[in-house]
């Protein structure tokens, strides 16, 4: 088959292929302005969010967490410090094989199933790239040599220096003092803006105690260091650097001497002792036994020791001197007394006869006295000293719970004491209203005379006891325990006035006649004592042990005995100290409280050769109107313990 | 034309060599030389920059762009008619190669696309390709009638696309698209008519989907799905695409300065001085240090195109033609994949990104531009 010869058109085709070539140069062109369109739209348009891009690339920006204020004693005595703890972290970005590298650590040192999970929640949780993650804290010298020896094997794996709360004390302040521990994602939710900023750098908090309370005064204010670092987080240089603030140092009114005293003379029983001053509202000791080491708490507690806190039955993480709610039996009499005489219901003149016990006109219900047999004629020192109930049934029977309540609230019974410490317990100061809010119950006569010796719905704390002893010493001037050495928390109430201001002191020398004369309750307490002293010894009913908790017959049966209670105050002429002990099941008040409340005022009333010398007030600042404290909240826990009858 | 031509000069019939330039005498053309050396040198600049200072990287690729100015400056010297001669060989061999490959190649980053030589050392046959296809395809229509008919518009596509299977088989998408590319161009000018090249448009724009799901590998997936949301993953597969777009956008107008530039000086900018090099250019010049760098690319273009116009017979026309397109498509693809407009496929900034074959590759054809440009022949009458 033929084809049709085609001759090649030379000047058509070039004609062709020029038309083409206009073509793909007006193809370059559009295609070319098509990318300086993009670069003009990255480069103008798009400028400054790529420039912040790029800077977020390169600069970081660190905080540097403040160094934490020491906490030291009235004289000094440091209480909280700051360690070195060595920390091995691990930058997991720069090993490639991560369980390996973390055999390998495991080989060198002992890792706990609680570091690998800490770690593991870390690792997982939302973070910066090549950021290193604390694997194991509280290295040993040994540790860190085994690390650094094998450090060529370990890729990312380093070891930092970062200071650590420390309490060179342990036990002997846990309670008042409290402790930090890290820093949790719930607590920066709860806080402001400006407050999260500041612990941006921060790993500790303080949870509880002091440490708690005057977190704002020790915490500092947090510094910055913005530097460059490349794209494996190797930081290259500092652009800018703001120092952080260190924070405050914090002195405390308490006395290393005096808290040591209280802790030793209660030894292993479980209870509480709070001293104060009265004159200044300094908190001289403050101690709750059985303790425990707030140190074990710092870098998060292991589980094993968490549980063996939480299953002892001796609670030992429970604060008593501040929370703990016991009647007060007896040591609430001479403030009871003072009611009565300033309603003018009775007079120091005033005898009654006690049959050993009380009943009301009509009804055969008898109200014991302690003392089966009675007291006889009795009048109203007899009473305080002897601690007479039936001369208090009768007198507060006729002095009626409405001018009872507003006269005891007048001593912070029922109501917080205003300490610098969180979640104190209010006590409870019963009333008409209170019982039908709380109980929807009518108020009995019965009530009313129960209350009248300490018992009943009436519940106080170690706290409340010794700060009622102080107003009742310093004649009705208000004192709020104050912790820090620096501040001045304004009264909460109006100081009491009675109409015959001589009845402050004569209820003194009926406290003083409590352990001076040879037939009150509390003798033991001032023997050979060197100064003068007023107490009123208490003993308060145990009506049930928690219905979940299972004891051993012989335990349950040593459970159920009364607290030994005292409250006391000396010298009697110029109070310095009033001291407030509570023994659980301790029974006697007299004398087992008595000589534990004796040896903290001997540590505080006695030079070092053993000679009276009263130690002088703190200089406190003049009071501040506003309270910078936050909210105060009633912790109900452990009230189901101990009762009233 | 300000440029001395040889034959013109020695119409008398006297031998007035001493007379030439010596541009003219080693068959150079001025205006396109100094365009490319100007872009190597502004190359090696970045480059310095981009290496983190490495001198030892800028004397390796001036070697090489050495090497290739020695490749460029022997092909000059052959005529046009030698490429048309040997064109349907080294095609064949290329293709045989090729072949070699897929069954004996050495593989390198999962693909493989090597042939190891006794005593050459590695080689990639696709690299010779990029010139073998054009130059095959123009053979292929210089004799015939243009515009092409329907039989020789597959026949050529047939000689297009045989080594783009193989190429796609290796598997080099990329590069295969580059080749098929640069065959189609010649295509393209031989005068395919424009109702083949609407029909060829709708086919790829159905066709293109089905690619996507049925003929891609995972990782080109990976790419394409990536192109289309850098932000699924910006710690992984996004991070190129979003660090060179940072890279770019904080650059602004002037740019940080030479040596400046973050983003490449502290390494969060992968492949800063291979394919992702413009991204330090755009970073440490900003868009004048681009514009700059684009007018220079578009002089060598036009001078390129220039040359296939001016060129003498269909062969040189169409090869000409081909190659500066392709330096063009090069320059657009690398550039719109580093600003995000396209996706991320291996091809380098010409004469700018560190490395390889493909330099000395491309100073070939620019070889062969000057051939076609400077062994013209002109009748006086």
């Amino acid at each position: 088959m033929r084809q049709p010869l085609t001759l090649k058109d030379h000047h058509h085709e070039h004609r062709l292929f020029s038309l083409r070539l206009l073509v793909a140069v007006a193809l370059v062109l559009v295609l070319s302005l098509v990318l300086v369109g993009r670069m003009a739209w990255l480069q103008i348009a798009q400028h400054s969010r790529f420039t912040t891009l790029s800077d977020n690339n390169r600069v970081l920006t660190q905080a540097m967490s403040p160094p934490r204020g020491l906490i030291t004693d009235r004289n000094g005595e440091i209480l909280a410090v700051n360690r070195p703890d060595f920390t091995l972290e691990l930058a997991v970005e720069q090993s490639a094989d991560l369980n390996d590298t973390l055999d390998r650590i495991r080989r060198l040192i002992p890792l706990t199933d609680d570091d690998l999970e800490r770690f593991e929640r870390r690792r997982t949780s939302a973070r910066r790239p090549w950021e290193p993650i604390p694997l194991r804290g509280r290295l040993t010298e040994e540790e860190i040599a085994r690390i650094a020896v094998h450090q060529h094997e370990l890729p990312g794996a380093r070891v930092t220096a970062s200071p650590v709360r420390f309490y060179p004390h342990s036990h002997l302040f846990s309670h008042v003092l409290g402790y930090v521990n890290r820093l949790s994602a719930e607590d920066l939710d709860n806080m402001t803006l400006a407050e999260q900023r500041n612990y941006s750098g921060t790993h500790y908090y303080g949870r509880t105690g002091v440490e708690r309370y005057y977190e704002h005064r020790l915490h500092g204010q947090v510094g910055y260091r913005q530097v460059e670092t490349n794209a494996r987080g190797r930081i290259l240089r500092v652009l800018e650097e703001q120092p952080p603030i260190p924070g405050g140092d914090l002195r405390l009114s308490l006395d290393l001497k005096v808290q040591q005293a209280a802790y030793d003379a209660l030894g292993e029983r479980r209870g509480a002792v709070v001293a104060i001053d009265p004159r200044d509202g300094s908190v001289l000791a403050f101690v709750s036994r059985p303790g425990f080491d707030p140190n074990l708490f710092v870098t998060g507690i292991s589980h094993k020791d968490y549980a063996r806190y939480q299953q002892d039955h001796d609670h030992p993480l429970f604060n008593r001197a501040l929370q703990g709610r016991y009647p007060p039996g007896s040591t609430v009499k001479p403030m009871l007394g003072l009611a009565g005489l300033d309603a003018g219901v009775t007079t120091w003149e005033r005898t009654i006869h006690d049959p050993g016990y009380f009943s009301l006109e009509g009804n055969p219900h008898r109200y014991r006295d302690w003392k089966r047999w009675g007291h006889g004629q009795v009048d109203m020192e007899k009473a305080v000293v002897q601690s007479c109930d039936t001369y208090f049934y009768d007198m507060g029977f006729r002095l009626g719970i409405d001018r009872m309540h507003d006269f005891m609230i007048g001593f912070s019974i029922g109501e917080a004491t205003g300490i610098d410490l969180l979640n104190e317990s209010e006590g409870n100061m019963p009333s008409r209203q209170w019982k039908r809010a709380a109980r929807n119950a009518p108020w009995f006569h019965g009530d009313t005379i129960n209350t009248s010796i300490g018992q009943g719905f009436m519940l106080t704390t170690p706290l409340q006891l010794v700060v009622a002893t102080a107003i009742l010493a310093n004649d009705g001037h208000q004192v709020v325990p104050t912790l820090a050495a620096d501040e001045t928390h304004p009264p909460r109430r109006p100081d009491i006035v009675l109409k015959d201001p001589q009845n402050w002191e004569r209820m003194k020398h009926a406290m003083e006649a409590v352990v001076h004369s040879n037939r009150g309750t509390g003798r033991v307490m001032a023997k050979d004592a060197r100064y003068h002293m007023g107490a009123k010894s208490g003993t308060a009913q145990v009506f049930s042990v928690g219905q979940e908790e299972t004891y051993n017959e012989e335990e349950l049966a040593e459970r159920m005995l009364d607290h030994a209670l005292i409250v006391s105050f000396a010298p009697v002429e110029n109070p310095a100290i009033a001291v407030a002990v509570m023994v659980e099941n301790g029974r006697h008040g007299g004398s087992v409280a008595g000589p534990v409340a004796r040896q903290v005022m001997d540590a505080w009333l006695l030079d070092e050769d053993g000679n009276p010398s009263v130690p002088k007030p703190l200089a406190r600042p003049p009071i501040q109107n506003a309270l910078p404290a936050p909210v105060n909240t009633t912790a109900a826990a452990h009230s189901t313990r101990t009762a009233a009858q | 034309m300000s440029q001395v031509d040889p034959v013109r000069t020695t119409d008398n019939g006297g031998h007035a060599i001493f007379r030439t330039p010596v541009a003219t005498r080693l068959h150079l053309d001025p205006p396109l030389l100094a365009a490319l050396l100007l872009t190597m040198l502004g190359g090696l600049a970045v480059l310095y920059s981009a290496s983190g200072g490495s001198l030892d990287t800028v004397v390796r690729q001036a070697i090489r762009f050495g090497g290739g100015l020695l490749v460029m400056l022997v092909l000059a010297q052959l005529p046009p008619r030698t490429f048309r001669f040997w064109a349907p060989l080294v095609y064949g061999v290329g293709l045989a190669l090729l072949a070699l490959v897929i069954l004996v190649g050495t593989e390198a980053k999962g693909a493989q696309r090597w042939l190891s030589l006794p005593g050459i050392g590695r080689f990639q046959p696709a690299e010779l390709m990029k010139l073998a296809v054009p130059a095959m395809v123009a053979w292929f229509f210089s004799d015939r009638t243009l515009p092409p008919s329907k039989r020789n518009v597959l026949g050529s596509l047939v000689l297009i696309f045989l080594p783009t299977v193989l190429i796609a088989m290796q598997p080099d998408l990329g590069t295969a698209l580059l080749i098929a590319a640069a065959g189609l161009v010649v295509l393209f000018m031989a005068g395919l008519s424009w109702r083949l090249i609407g029909l060829a448009v709708l086919v790829l724009v159905v066709a293109a989907p089905l690619m996507y799901f049925f003929v891609l590998h995972d990782y080109q997936r990976t790419r394409v799905d990536t192109f289309l949301n850098p932000e699924a993953d910006p710690r992984g597969a996004g991070w190129n695409i979003i660090q060179s777009k940072t890279a770019i956008g904080s650059g602004g107008i002037g740019g940080k300065g030479w040596q400046d530039g973050t983003q490449s000086r502290l390494d969060f900018l992968p492949e800063s001085h291979t394919d992702f090099i413009l991204a330090v250019l755009g970073e440490e010049f900003g868009l004048i240090g681009f514009l700059l760098l684009l007018a220079v690319y578009l002089v060598i273009i036009g001078r390129g195109f220039f040359i296939s116009w001016q060129a003498q017979e269909t062969f040189s026309r169409l090869l000409a033609a081909a190659l500066t397109m392709t330096f063009f498509i090069y320059v657009f693809v690398n550039v719109g994949m580093v600003s995000g407009l396209l996706p991320v496929v291996g091809v380098p900034l010409p004469l700018v990104s560190y490395g390889g074959t493909s330099i000395v590759t491309l100073l070939a054809s620019f070889g062969m531009l000057m051939s076609i440009h400077t062994h013209r022949r002109f009748i006086n009458f």
